[in-house]
C-alpha cells in the first residue's frame, strides 16, 4: 500500500545508483568493447566508442597462443591444493567441534593466529625452501603454500559448521556401535557437504587470482598461473592496448560465467572469509 | 566405581589419539609453510646474503638498526597508512550507502545488484592492468574524459608523486566497495522486519529509518568491515605492484612491495627479510591493538 511519490530521498538514491552504476561499469565496457578493436582504432574513433565490428582476431592470437598452458597450470595448482585444503580442514574441523580434549582451545587459537599471518614474512623463507626442495620454478611449488594460507580460514569456517549439526545424531551413531572415525565418514562428512561447498568457492577463487606467491615461487612461462599471464602479453604487446584488454577480458571470463551461473552461491562463497579473526 | 572409571580413562585416551590423527595434516602445513618461514624470516634479518650464494653472514642487528633509520621504510608505512584511513573512510559509508538502497529496492533492484558485484569479479592483477591503461596519458579514459570537459588531455595522474596514491586508492575502492556493499547488505537483511514495519507505520520516513534504527544496530558489522579493511590494507600488495611498483620516485611505496624489491629485485635477502619481519610485528601489534579497543568497548 505504498504511496508512490516522488520524494527528496528517492531523487538522491536513483542519482547515486546511476552514479554508480557507470563508474562500476565504465571500467569493463572500456575492457570488453577495446578487446574488440583493432590496434589502431582505438586512436582514431575514441575510446568511448563501440567497436566497429567483431573483430575476433585479439581473442584468436591469444588462444594461438600458450595461453592454454596458463589455463591449465591454474586449474591444476587450483584443483591439487582445493582437494588437500578440503580433507585436511575436514580432519582438523571435526576434533576442533566436537571432541573435549586439553589442548583443543590453545590449538584452535594457533589456527586462528595462523589467520592473520601476512604472506609477505613468508616469501624469502618460502623462496628458499623451494630451491632447497628442487620445486623453484614448477606449478608443484604452489601448492604448498596455498594449502597452507587457505587451511586457517577454512578450518575455522567448517568449524562453527560442524558445531552446529545436532549432538544427537552423533550420539546415535555411538550407541549403534560406531566408532569416531566411522562417525566421522557417514555422519559428520555427508552433513558438512553445503559447508564444503562454500569453502570450495571461496578458496577457489582465492587462488585462481593469486599473485604474490606465483610472482615469487615460479618463473618461466611454462610453470606460470594464469594472473601472471596478463605479464608476459603485456611484454609482448604494450603498445596494442585492444590485444592486452582481449588478455583481461579472458581471464574475468570464467569468474563471469560462474557468476552468471550461480551467483548467489558465488557471491556467498566470495564472502565467506569476511569473519571475525 | 573402577569400572567407570577405567572406561572414561579409555575414552579419554582414544579421543586423545582420534585428535592428535586428525589434526596432524594441518598441523604439518601450519608448521612448514607458516610456522617455520615466520622464524626462519626473523633468523634471516640477522644475517646478509644476496640470495644465490650458500654463504650468509652473520650481521646482527646491522639490519635492524638500517630499518629503523631507513625514511623509505617509515615513508611506506605512512602510504600504507593512508590507505587503511582512505579505504575505511571512503568505501565503508559508498558501501552502506548502497547497500541501503538496495535494501530498500527489494528484488526489483536485482539487475543493479550484479552489476555493482562485477568488479570482485576480477584479480587484483587483472584490475591493476586495467586501471593502469584507463589512467594512461595518452589514450586512457581519465584523458578521454578530461578532453570532453575542456580539458587538454594528456592526464598523467599515476606519474604524478603528488596524485599517484590517491589515483591508486580509487581504484581499490572501486574493487572493494562492492565487497563491502555485500557484506552490509547481508548485516542489513538480517534485521527483524518487524523492526522497519514498526517503525514505518509510526511515521519515519526511509531516511529516519536509516539513520535512527539501522544503522545503530549495525554496529556490529561495521566494526567488522572496518577491521577487516585495516588489515587488508596493511598488507597491501597486487594491485599496487602492477599498476606503479611503488613510484612514481617512492610515492606508492608500501611496506610489501618495498620489501619484495630489496629480496627478489636487489637480491638483498637479508634486509629484505628484516622488513618482512618488521611488516609482521607492525601488523601483529596494530591488529592486537585494534581488536583490544574495540572488543574493550563492546563489554563496556
Amino acid at each position: 500500500m505504498k504511496k508512490k511519490r516522488i520524494t527528496f530521498g528517492k531523487i538522491i538514491a536513483s542519482v547515486l545508483a546511476i552514479i554508480w552504476l557507470v563508474i562500476a561499469g565504465a571500467p569493463f565496457y572500456f575492457m570488453a568493447a577495446s578487446a574488440f578493436k583493432e590496434q589502431f582504432e582505438i586512436f582514431t574513433s575514441g575510446v568511448f566508442a563501440a567497436p566497429k565490428g567483431l573483430f575476433l582476431t585479439n581473442f584468436q592470437k591469444v588462444i594461438e597462443s600458450n595461453f592454454y598452458k596458463y589455463v591449465l597450470n591454474s586449474t591444476f595448482v587450483v584443483l591439487v591444493s582445493l582437494i588437500l585444503i578440503l580433507t585436511t580442514a575436514l580432519c582438523a574441523a571435526y576434533p576442533f567441534s566436537r571432541f573435549k580434549f586439553k589442548l583443543n582451545k590453545p590449538l584452535f587459537g594457533i589456527v586462528v593466529a595462523a589467520m592473520a599471518v601476512p604472506i609477505h614474512v613468508t616469501l624469502i623463507p618460502l623462496f628458499q625452501l623451494t630451491q632447497k626442495l628442487n620445486l623453484y620454478d614448477s606449478i608443484f611449488a604452489l601448492i604448498g603454500p596455498y594449502t597452507a594460507f587457505n587451511l586457517p580460514i577454512s578450518v575455522f569456517i567448517l568449524t562453527s559448521f560442524m558445531a552446529a549439526i545436532p549432538k544427537e545424531l552423533e550420539e546415535a551413531a555411538e550407541i549403534d556401535g560406531c566408532g569416531k572415525y566411522r562417525t566421522f565418514f557417514n555422519i559428520i562428512v555427508p552433513l558438512s557437504k553445503p559447508g564444503l561447498a562454500t569453502l570450495a568457492i571461496y578458496n577457489s577463487v582465492n587462488m585462481w587470482n593469486e599473485f604474490s606467491f606465483a610472482l615469487v615461487l615460479t618463473q618461466s612461462p611454462k610453470s606460470r598461473t594464469l594472473p601472471l599471464s596478463i605479464w608476459e602479453y603485456q611484454g609482448q604487446y604494450s603498445s596494442n592496448i585492444p590485444m592486452i584488454m582481449a588478455v583481461l577480458t579472458l581471464c574475468a571470463l570464467p569468474m563471469i560465467i560462474a557468476f552468471a551461473i550461480g551467483q548467489d552461491k558465488l557471491i556467498k562463497g566470495m564472502m565467506a572469509g569476511a569473519v571475525k579473526g | 566405581m573402577n569400572a567407570t572409571r577405567s572406561l572414561s580413562y579409555s575414552k579419554k585416551r582414544s579421543t586423545v589419539i582420534a585428535s592428535t590423527v586428525f589434526l596432524i595434516p594441518v598441523f604439518f602445513f601450519i608448521a612448514i609453510f607458516i610456522i617455520y618461514p615466520i622464524i626462519d624470516s626473523f633468523w634471516l634479518s640477522l644475517h646478509t646474503w644476496n640470495g644465490i650464494s650458500s654463504f650468509k653472514t652473520f650481521s646482527g642487528l646491522d639490519n635492524w638498526k638500517m630499518l629503523l633509520s631507513d625514511t623509505t621504510f617509515y615513508k611506506s608505512f605512512s602510504n600504507n597508512l593512508i590507505i587503511v584511513i582512505l579505504s575505511i573512510a571512503i568505501q565503508l559509508p559508498i558501501a552502506m550507502a548502497i547497500a541501503f538502497l538496495l535494501d530498500t529496492g527489494g528484488k526489483k533492484l536485482n539487475i543493479l545488484k550484479m552489476i555493482y558485484f562485477l568488479p570482485m569479479l576480477m584479480s587484483s592483477v587483472a584490475v591493476g592492468f586495467l586501471f593502469k591503461y584507463i589512467y594512461d596519458p595518452q589514450f586512457g579514459l581519465i584523458s578521454a574524459i578530461s578532453t570532453m570537459f575542456g580539458g587538454e588531455g594528456m592526464v598523467d595522474l599515476l606519474g604524478n608523486p603528488k596524485y599517484a596514491i590517491y589515483a591508486v586508492i580509487a581504484v581499490i575502492c572501486w574493487q572493494f566497495i562492492p565487497f563491502y556493499m555485500v557484506y552490509f547488505l547481508a548485516a542489513l537483511s538480517s534485521l527483524p522486519i518487524e523492526i522497519y514495519e514498526a517503525s514505518i507505520i509510526d511515521g519515519a520516513t526511509h531516511g529516519q529509518y536509516f539513520w535512527r534504527v539501522a544503522l545503530p544496530s549495525m554496529q556490529g558489522a561495521i566494526k567488522s568491515a572496518a577491521i577487516l579493511s585495516l588489515v587488508g590494507s596493511l598488507k597491501y600488495f597486487d594491485l599496487i605492484y602492477v599498476m606503479t611498483q611503488g613510484g612514481p620516485s617512492g610515492a606508492t611505496e608500501l611496506m610489501a612491495t618495498y620489501m619484495y624489491k630489496n629480496a627478489f629485485q636487489m637480491m638483498k635477502m637479508g634486509y629484505g627479510a628484516t622488513i618482512a619481519s618488521g611488516m609482521f610485528i607492525v601488523i601483529t601489534v596494530i591488529s592486537l591493538f585494534t581488536l583490544k579497543i574495540i572488543n574493550g568497548k563492546q563489554e563496556a
